[in-house]
């Protein structure tokens, strides 16, 4: 198996991910699938940010522990990172910043000041450097550059990646592999390109970390995707706005985090009565409250489950990386509108700000669905009665149609009513459009399994953690089982799934076991609990180790 | 109950089914009937379609409205209608929005949505129903209530200053702004039309009376009066401020009713309505970009 990993380190504001992702890019040219985690405080200049790029000919979601090459724009870069350090890592570092190091010292200073070239272009020159440790041909390299430099830095940036590749000597090679170069995405990026494939017209937010990426990417690309990207004054105002297009016959979406979804909690609930399709991609960050803004956690999934004042249906997906997050963003905003029911698309910091190889042609093409709409006969109902729950719809404008949409309960015609007889009606209603949804999900891979049944071990994860589970899970002879949909609860897959299972771990990124806590609550057992609340996802060493303490 | 002589014209099936639940003599009645003749008149006068109309009310008293006219309503949470009209108009250029709200509901609650509407320049039209208390929620002090006002909630009387609405509005951006009262109903229906009609941003605030927790009928009779021709020059900033303040909601003063503002400006929702016409195949696009990637 051929598999690298860079860490590259530096100052927030020296472009450090941007770097990150040029490596990733530089493996990609060569073949290689990709991942990145970036690291960084909640800080606009200084502190410590870093990125770590795991290359490998199969697959890869997570990163390791050490490293083959450390590039360091400082003495932190080395100092936080020594336990990445082993006898085969070589060191690259800026020799003006960087006092303590042996390996390879480039005078970023004196380089960038003798090519009379921006600051910035140091990372080009960590970039050549690296290439020329790799093995990497100066072609290869300058070909990386051109695809990602705007072209008035163009020629800058190669002279100075020229003279981090003479500076430095190849150590190992890096063999180009017969693979296509797959483009490498964040999971907000491919998030965002799976809702416009779900049919989607309009998305709105409100910036908050670490949503924040798909906002300005669909913002970037509205033009080029044919959608409308609007930021109001608050969440509230997101929620709302979304509810209103959507109202009015437009498929939208929102994204937040966990401080945003609570401002707009009171809208998901009037989605839930009014019946008004909304899609909300809800990336988790650890808190209460505040908490640490620019990391990673699980923390929210019984928040998500539960809230809104009222019960009412909901569909809650947690896709686990880009292909997946393609499909179900897709699929969530088409059985949002299908079923008329607030759609949650349930990430966190890890898959969304996280870079990996996308594989379009691998994404399991969802299948469409179109929302019901009212044949024009008769006198219109927006809440006529149905038997699978699902009332036409039709939208404002539409001649011979009057439109009533409440957050009262209501009647047929969406009069207000406190009538016991229709209040039951209503609400057996909706309940069974939430029947009708989870019939529909049967057909879906609602829970996906990996490795061989009868393994005798089964680790069960959702969300970002699947690949740092199926790679541990191999030293183990594992199987995995990994939940795509959270809400309607896919029991029926998951009894299936969950046949023979033997031992079982349930690994996630909080503090209490919530999707443990879940399948209890369905009568599952969720085994052994193996959390990590740190803000860190695991990597795949470290989960290796703890498993190993569970399974011994 | 209803206002002695509707001087609008008939508007049949315009009234809701739905049985009304407003006190006797409530200043509601009023605004009712003349969003129906104003519908109605428009329809029939500029040629918009019944079905083009959209109302939207909060929670309170104001928001019953939503279901008592047989009209497109999305009948809202408190405070919380204007973001769902901004959508509504982004959604559909041909739609005229026009959101019922009440003081407590959108000058206290959704106060930061007003703002921003204003701000923005949303092309939807706001009637505040202004009666100066909470009075579902049972007699409880607004944000327009005068000093001293004695509620449930402020038993002691209210030591604060109420906001005037349409000084906020002015300084928010609002583009078009007016001052109405339920007991000069000819007079509101002429400017939720003028409202409705103006492209942009437009409020009226209603002094309305609620007979039950706050009856002011008698003051207003007494203080309020119909602005004539040329007493505020309503595309002059300074001047519609000036008429604006000759009244604050508070001390004794006589009540200009009218149009204060009316300027035009771009319009917030059109600058997006070129991304998304014609409804191009947008998968298209998706596996473009992804393929272009780089």
């Amino acid at each position: 198996m051929a598999e690298y990993s860079v860490l590259i380190g530096g100052k927030a504001g020296e472009g450090i991910n941007t770097a990150g992702l040029s490596i990733a890019g530089l493996f990609s040219r060569l073949g290689y699938r990709t991942y990145m985690y970036f690291d960084y405080p909640s800080l606009i200049r200084g502190g410590h940010n870093f990125a770590i790029i795991r290359a490998s000919d199969r697959t890869v979601g997570a990163h390791r522990t050490p490293v083959d090459v450390l590039l360091a724009f400082d003495q932190n870069s080395i100092d936080n990172h020594r336990q990445r350090i082993h006898s085969g890592t070589t060191v690259i570092y800026d020799a003006s910043q960087v006092v303590r190091a042996e390996g390879y010292g480039l005078p970023l200073d004196a380089i960038v000041k003798e090519e009379k070239a921006p600051p910035i272009t140091k990372n080009s020159a960590m970039l050549g450097a690296l290439s020329r440790v790799g093995g990497i041909g100066r072609e290869i390299l300058d070909d990386v550059l051109r695809a990602t430099v705007p072209a008035k830095h163009l020629e800058a940036n190669l002279r100075v990646s020229g003279r981090g590749y003479d500076a430095a000597g190849e150590v190992f090679t890096v063999e180009p592999l017969d693979a296509p170069a797959l483009p490498v995405l964040t999971g907000n990026e491919v998030t965002g390109l799976g809702l416009v494939h779900g049919g989607l017209d309009t998305y709105v937010a409100y910036p908050m970390t670490p949503s924040s990426s798909i906002l300005h990417f669909l913002a970037n690309r509205a033009e080029d995707l044919a959608i409308k990207v609007i930021h109001p004054e608050n969440e509230i105002g997101v929620i709302l706005m979304a509810l209103g297009l959507a109202y009015a016959g437009e498929k939208t979406a929102v994204g937040t985090s966990g401080g945003g979804f609570c401002l707009m909690t009171e809208s998901l609930s009037l989605a839930g009565m009014s019946e008004i399709p909304v899609t909300i991609v809800m990336g988790q960050r650890p808190g209460p409250s505040t908490g640490i803004p620019t990391y990673t956690a699980q923390g929210d999934l019984h928040f998500v489950l539960n809230a809104g004042q009222g019960e009412f249906p909901r569909l809650v997906v947690a896709p686990g990386d880009l292909e997946e997050a393609y499909a179900w963003s897709a699929t969530a905003l088409m059985l949002s509108w299908r079923y008329q029911v607030p759609a949650i698309v349930l990430t966190d910091k890890t898959l969304g700000e996280g870079a990996y190889s996308f594989d379009f042609g691998a994404v399991a093409t969802p299948p469409d669905h179109e929302p019901v709409l009212w044949d024009g006969a008769g006198e219109y109902r927006r809440y006529a009665r149905t038997e699978n729950g699902v009332s036409p719809l039709a939208f404002p404008g539409r001649e011979g149609a009057v439109v009533k949409a409440t957050s009262y309960a209501h009647d047929e015609a969406g009069f207000t009513t406190e009538e016991s007889e229709e209040v039951i009606e209503l609400q057996e209603m909706r309940f069974r459009k939430g029947e009708s949804l989870n019939a529909e999900l049967a057909t879906y891979p609602a829970v996906k399994t990996y490795g061989a049944r009868n393994s005798g071990t089964t680790i069960i994860c959702w969300g970002s953690e699947k690949w740092a589970c199926i790679e541990a899970a191999e030293e183990f002879g594992a199987r995995v089982v990994q939940p795509l949909v959270l809400a309607p609860f896919p029991a029926r897959q998951w009894k299936e799934a969950m046949i023979g299972a033997g031992r079982v771990v349930c690994v996630e990124n909080n503090a209490t076991g919530q999707f443990a806590r879940l399948l209890r609550q369905h009568g599952f057992d969720p085994g052994r609990p193996i959390l990590k609340y740190d803000g860190r996802p695991f990597a795949v060493d470290e989960l290796a180790a703890r498993l190993g303490e569970v399974f011994a | 109950m209803t206002p002695d002589q509707p001087p609008g014209r008939p508007a049949g099936g315009l009234i809701s089914p739905a049985q009304n639940t407003w006190c006797p003599g409530c200043g509601n009645f009023s605004i009712q009937h003349m969003m129906k003749s104003a519908i109605a008149e428009l329809s029939e006068e500029e040629g918009i379609p019944l079905e083009n109309f959209v109302l939207l009310g909060g929670i309170g008293c104001h928001g019953k409205l939503a279901d008592y006219l047989n009209v497109n309503s999305l009948y809202a949470i408190h405070g919380r209608s204007i973001p769902a009209a901004t959508g509504i108009r982004l959604a559909n250029p041909d739609l005229k929005v026009i959101c019922h709200v009440g003081d407590g509901d959108i000058y206290a609650e959704g106060l930061d949505h007003l703002i921003f509407a204003a701000k923005r320049n949303s092309d939807i039209t706001v009637i505040v129903h202004d009666n100066r208390v909470y009075g579902l929620t049972t007699g409880q002090y607004t944000p327009t209530s005068p000093t001293g006002f004695k509620g449930r909630s402020t038993p002691g009387g209210i030591t604060e200053h109420p906001i005037n609405p349409l000084e906020v509005m002015l300084a928010a951006g609002a583009t078009h702004i007016a001052r109405g009262y339920t007991k000069k109903v000819r007079h509101l229906k002429d400017l939720f039309k003028e409202a409705v009609m103006h492209r942009g941003f437009s409020l009226i605030d209603v002094l309305q009376i609620c007979a039950t927790y706050f009856n002011l009928t008698d003051y207003y009779n007494e203080h309020a009066y119909e602005m004539q021709e040329g007493e505020v020059d309503t595309g002059r900033f300074e001047s519609a401020l000036g008429k604006i303040r000759e009244w604050d909601y508070d001390r004794e003063a006589s009540i200009p009713l009218g149009t204060f503002y009316s300027v035009e400006k771009p319009v917030y929702e059109e600058k997006f309505q070129a991304l998304t016409a014609g409804r191009p195949e947008r998968r298209a696009l998706v596996r473009k970009v992804i393929e272009e990637w780089r």
